[in-house]
């Protein structure tokens, strides 16, 4: 008897305790600061925008992105917690609030802004897809690809855009879609593939790690616009700026001059657009519902953009990346931050 | 006439001939014993001359095994380096570096007990106790948050705690539900019965990978808003619900088994349904599964390796996270040779250990 | 006292407590599960709804009828990114049964050739299958088909150095690229003369058995089957034209032309299940085999039956009543794996699926469609196999 009312007894409270849970929604800033971190969707496999390294520390342009956006919300880039996920995963993990916000190489399209409840904030990296090929192939440019069999990443943007370029242009191809980025340029430099195609940026990074990088080249044609920008979930219009500005904070610091290391003798300066930047003059932070020193955290604990992107994809890393579209509005580029005032 | 039986002592006993006994008798008898098995054996042997030898001089003569991946791509045998140079996140994935003694003293408590269990002669309700003991003490090493040890998160643990905690506890949650399960499918309650058939029938009848998909995309929409559940967590609930549904085929099997005069015996004695099952029916049919049960374990532990696809990083899925490393890509077949050789050892000691188990049980 | 009235039968039923009758507790419990899974369903149900509602997101198979606007690598039917999602899903399905039908077919096979290898009086090859068997038992089949798949395309050459091994043959790393005939009408006649034949041997085999029945003699089906299996299609083709002009592959630009192409994804899923299955078929067909007792074969060589008769009669129709069902299982679980497709790239159902869900962002729908799928595959093979289970059934007096 005792052993029957225990059941009931327990499948009723199981009941019970599904049914309220409804009730604890909040804002995403007073939940992120109760949980103590900010959880930022990532890539995971993206050598340069989010992949973990020999010692499982994250690195990455998208990455860094998430540590501004935890350095302005709690001061330190350290209290951040990645997610790695895959393509299919990216946009649930927003919706259902698993994720804070999702850093991870996303193209804003109209579609993904409307229908799938999404915002996309300020873009933190200007791509295009463009085509790799073996330079022994002997093409020169992409209308030459007609036959070709195309390695290309499932589920993006990138296998819609190139199923677009070989309709329009009335050729023949044959896709292979790999989920994972890392086993697609395997598959590409063991010669399964004709070509590789991606964001140039991926593919800059891919011709890097290949057995001989200058075996390869990547055609001139750019077949689309991706713009790649972090995105959080409609409708908590507080947090969408929070993380908007956490992006523009780093491009305003390089319009400033404002790096990591003098971002200290900056607080000195006794210009008016420095001091409010770097909250000596208060207003933006509270603005914002953040502490008044957010960007002064950010340049110092992360960097301004120019040294996020130079540490994570430039010249000098393994990806050989020039600023071109991703420079300063003033050095011909598309980053143009509006005024922290 | 026959022969008169005192002549034979006249001669000795005659040695059966060489050619049947020793070395070339076996080999007579066991390659050469027609001449189908002959040249099948030499077929045999002509496949493995071949093919043997190369292996052999690729995997261990010309093999390096702590050098860098320049040194690696420069010479022409395997490249065990991939695995010396990275174990340390192949094993323990993003858990903290200065912390990993906690996921590596989890394993071995887990070996251990595995051991012990192993023989028989343990087999006490204090072993059960002992489970339990250390099934939580791995959790809460794994977890820290208590006396001074920091506080790990379930996201960061990864690598072969994070496959052996899928299999384990997915093994151990999944058991009594799928008792439950078994004993609702034999039930006489029509609208009881119904329900187990249809989610058995339905969870088997669908790949893991579905479950694991709708665990990791659409689970989460199921939930009211703000609520969420850690990604490893969901996962883990999809290979239990999937594995109690194996659960109770397997626990079926053995209620059938159990003859009728038991039940009947237990009706004559007054016992109810439940005391029926707890004191009569389940002590009996669970001992006659144990060994199906452990062939269970052994798929669970297999099948963990598919949360790759939903980008949880276990085993397999740090071992790819280092071969996009572009330093180590191109050594894939060192990497998953060592990741088989990993899983082979694991699976063959309980594959055995099941063995051993019917032979222990069939009595 | 002296009143000896006995209790009436009915008066201590009432007595029964709620909780000791059975009846009444069986109509409770029930009841209470069926609630409790109704109510958790409405509560999950009500939730999803919400969160559609408030995120936006599409709801419905309305998708079935747009613009896929992505291309498939390979498909049994014409497909272009052209076509609607529910063509693109139909070539997943299609691709999916693809790989089953012939894994199933490869694995039986090849199950059956390790299981009997096992029980060979060859030492060597006893032990070579043991070892098969067990390693690759134990070896998960994700891992298995990454490792085939790495194997494939790493040392396969590029198509222009292919490997040429017979006139018409090609393999590189596109895969196996095979000459076919040229497509003529007579291959229509063809095919319909196979089936006719295929008619024709089911007939003439009730007719033999009939006849063995009344008069004891035996008529020789199955030579008689092959003869006319392969005579019919080729008078059909001689009656056609006999068409002789082939479709031979030809390397034009990046790949091959003309022939049939067996990808290199299609070959290591295929592979990589077939090896994998068929360790566990072998298992199963061995303990099969063993399960038939020796004294049947002898009995049956005591009534003078030759050793192919005895396999066909006696051995196979009882090893086959222990086989059956757990090789439909394994089956069901070929199948099933096939989904991994989705990781070494071949377009199967799920792959198809995903990249469905990606695009419109209906994961319910998709997921649910994936279940479906499989579900339905699932289904149907138990449901054959049980009818053909039942069929080798010995029929105990």
């Amino acid at each position: 008897m005792k052993g029957r009312i225990t059941v009931l007894a327990v499948a009723l409270l199981a009941v019970c305790m599904l049914l309220p849970a409804g009730l604890f929604a909040g804002e995403t800033l007073d939940a992120v600061k109760k949980k103590g971190v900010v959880t930022v969707g990532v890539n995971g496999g993206l050598f340069g925008f989010g992949q973990p390294d020999e010692t499982g520390e994250w690195k990455g342009l998208d990455v860094d992105t998430g540590r501004a956006i935890a350095t302005a919300v709690f001061g330190d880039p350290t209290k951040v917690k990645f997610v790695p996920l895959t393509a299919v995963q990216r946009f649930t993990a927003l919706q259902s609030g698993e994720i804070d916000v999702l850093c991870r190489n996303a193209t804003r399209t109209l579609t993904r802004d409307t229908q799938l409840g999404l915002n996309f904030v300020t873009v933190n990296y200007y791509d295009g897809q463009a085509f790799m090929v073996a330079k022994k192939l002997g093409v020169k440019s992409a209308k030459e690809l007609s036959g070709a069999t195309v390695c290309v990443l499932p589920g993006t943007t990138t296998e819609q855009n190139a199923a677009d370029f070989f309709r329009t242009n009335d050729m023949k191809w044959k896709p292979v879609v790999i989920e994972q980025t890392a086993e697609l340029a395997k598959t590409f430099f063991a010669g399964r593939c004709d070509c590789l195609t991606s964001d140039a940026s991926q593919l800059a990074g891919t011709r890097a790690v290949a057995p001989n990088p200058a075996d390869y080249i990547i055609l001139p044609e750019v077949i689309s616009k991706e713009p790649l920008a972090p995105a959080v979930r409609h409708g908590d219009d507080q947090w969408r700026d929070i993380v908007d500005y956490a992006v523009l904070a780093m491009i305003n610091a390089e319009e400033l001059g404002i790096t990591s290391a003098n971002v200290d003798e900056m607080l000195k300066s006794g210009n008016p657009v420095i001091q409010r930047f770097l909250g000596v003059t208060e207003g933006n932070g509270a603005a914002l519902g953040l502490d008044e020193k957010f960007a002064y955290n950010i340049v110092k604990q992360v960097g301004n953009y120019g040294e996020v992107f130079e540490r994570n994809v430039g010249v000098n890393t393994p990806l050989g990346l020039e600023r071109g579209l991703n420079a300063l509005w003033t050095d011909g580029g598309l980053m143009y931050s509006p005024p922290f005032k | 006439m026959t022969p008169h039986p005192t002549a034979t002592p006249a001669y000795p006993d005659i040695k059966p001939p060489v050619t049947s006994i020793g070395l070339i008798g076996w080999i007579r008898a066991n390659l050469f014993n027609s001449w189908f098995n002959s040249i099948l054996t030499l077929l045999v042997l002509a496949g493995l001359f071949k093919t043997v030898p190369p292996m052999v001089k690729w995997a261990f003569i010309d093999s390096l095994w702590t050098s860098t991946s320049a040194e690696c791509h420069a010479d022409g045998g395997a490249c065990w380096s991939i695995i010396t140079a990275n174990i340390r996140f192949i094993l323990f994935g993003f858990y903290p570096p200065d912390q990993q003694w906690r996921p590596l003293s989890a394993m071995i408590l887990l070996v251990v007990m595995l051991l012990i269990t192993r023989n028989r002669r343990w087999w006490h309700r204090a072993l059960a106790w002992a489970w339990v003991a250390a099934l939580t003490a791995m959790w809460l090493l794994m977890r820290g948050g208590f006396i001074g040890l920091q506080f790990v998160e379930s996201t960061q643990w990864g690598g072969m705690p994070l496959t052996l905690i899928l299999a384990i506890f997915g093994l151990t949650a999944a058991y009594p539900l799928g008792v439950v399960l078994a004993l609702g499918r034999q039930s006489r309650m029509p609208a009881i019965k119904s329900l187990c058939v249809i989610y058995i029938e339905l969870i088997r009848g669908v790949p893991l990978i579905s479950l694991l998909f709708m665990s990791s995309v659409i689970f989460p929409l199921f939930l009211p808003e703000g609520i969420t559940v850690n990604k490893i967590i969901r996962a883990q609930a999809a290979i239990i619900l999937f594995t109690a549904a194996y659960i109770a085929e397997v626990v079926r099997g053995g209620l059938q088994a159990i003859p009728k005069g038991q039940f009947e015996a237990a009706d004559s004695l007054g016992l109810n349904y439940f005391q029926t099952m707890r004191l009569v029916v389940l002590p009996q049919a669970l001992k006659i599964v144990i060994p199906p049960t452990v062939s269970i374990l052994i798929s669970a532990f297999k099948d963990t390796s598919l949360v790759v696809i939903i980008a949880l990083y276990d085993i397999l899925k740090t071992t790819q996270s280092t071969l996009s490393n572009p330093k180590w890509m191109g050594f894939s077949t060192e990497a998953y040779i060592f990741l088989a050789a990993v899983y082979f050892l694991c699976c063959f000691f309980m594959s055995n250990w099941s063995r051993q188990l019917e032979k222990d049980l069939s009595t | 006292m002296d009143q000896q009235t006995p209790t009436t039968p009915t008066e201590p039923q009432e007595k029964i407590s709620f909780w000791h009758d059975p009846d009444r507790l069986a109509i409770f419990y029930q009841a209470l599960a069926l609630t409790i899974v109704v109510l958790v369903g409405y509560y999950l149900f009500s939730n999803t709804l919400t969160n559609l509602e408030r995120q936006n997101i599409a709801t419905g198979f309305g998708f079935f009828g747009k613009e896929a606007a992505f291309e498939i690598g390979e498909s049994l039917i014409s497909y272009s990114a052209a076509d609607t999602y529910f063509r693109a899903l139909a070539v997943g399905v299609l691709n999916t049964l693809k790989v089953a039908f012939a894994g199933i077919i490869l694995t039986v096979i090849l199950g059956t050739f390790v299981g009997i290898a096992r029980l060979s009086s060859n030492w060597l090859v006893s032990r070579l299958a043991a070892v098969y068997t067990e390693v690759l038992q134990d070896i998960p089949v994700l891992l298995q088909l990454f490792f085939w798949y790495a194997i494939f395309y790493e040392v396969l050459p590029s198509p222009r150095q292919a490997l040429n091994p017979v006139a018409g043959v090609f393999m590189s790393n596109r895969g196996l690229v095979v000459g076919v005939p040229e497509t003529h009408p007579a291959h229509a006649w063809m095919l319909a003369a196979f089936a006719a034949g295929c008619l024709a041997v089911w007939l003439l085999r009730r007719w033999a058995v009939h006849r063995q029945e009344e008069t004891g003699r035996i008529f020789p089906v199955f030579w008689s089957a092959v003869a006319i299996l392969l005579v019919l299609p080729a008078l059909a083709w001689v009656a056609g034209g006999a068409p002789t002009a082939m479709n031979v592959p030809e390397l034009q630009g990046f790949n091959f032309e003309g022939g049939i192409n067996i990808s290199p994804e299609f070959s290591a899923l295929l592979l990589g299940l077939v090896l994998y299955t068929a360790a566990f078929v072998a298992e199963i067909v061995r303990a099969g085999i063993q399960s038939v007792s020796h004294g049947q074969t002898e009995a049956a060589m005591s009534l003078g039956l030759r050793p192919g008769k005895v396999l066909q009669l006696v051995i196979l129709p009882q090893a086959l009543r222990v086989i059956i069902p757990p090789l439909t299982s394994q089956m069901l679980n070929l199948t099933k794996n096939s989904s991994l497709a989705v990781a070494i790239g071949y377009p199967d159902f799920v792959s198809v699926a995903n990249t469905t869900i990606n695009q419109t962002g209906q994961a319910i729908e998709g997921i649910a469609l994936i279940m479906a799928v499989y579900l339905f595959f699932s289904l149907t093979t138990s449901v054959f196999m049980n009818w053909y289970n039942k069929k080798v059934k010995l029929v105990e007096r």
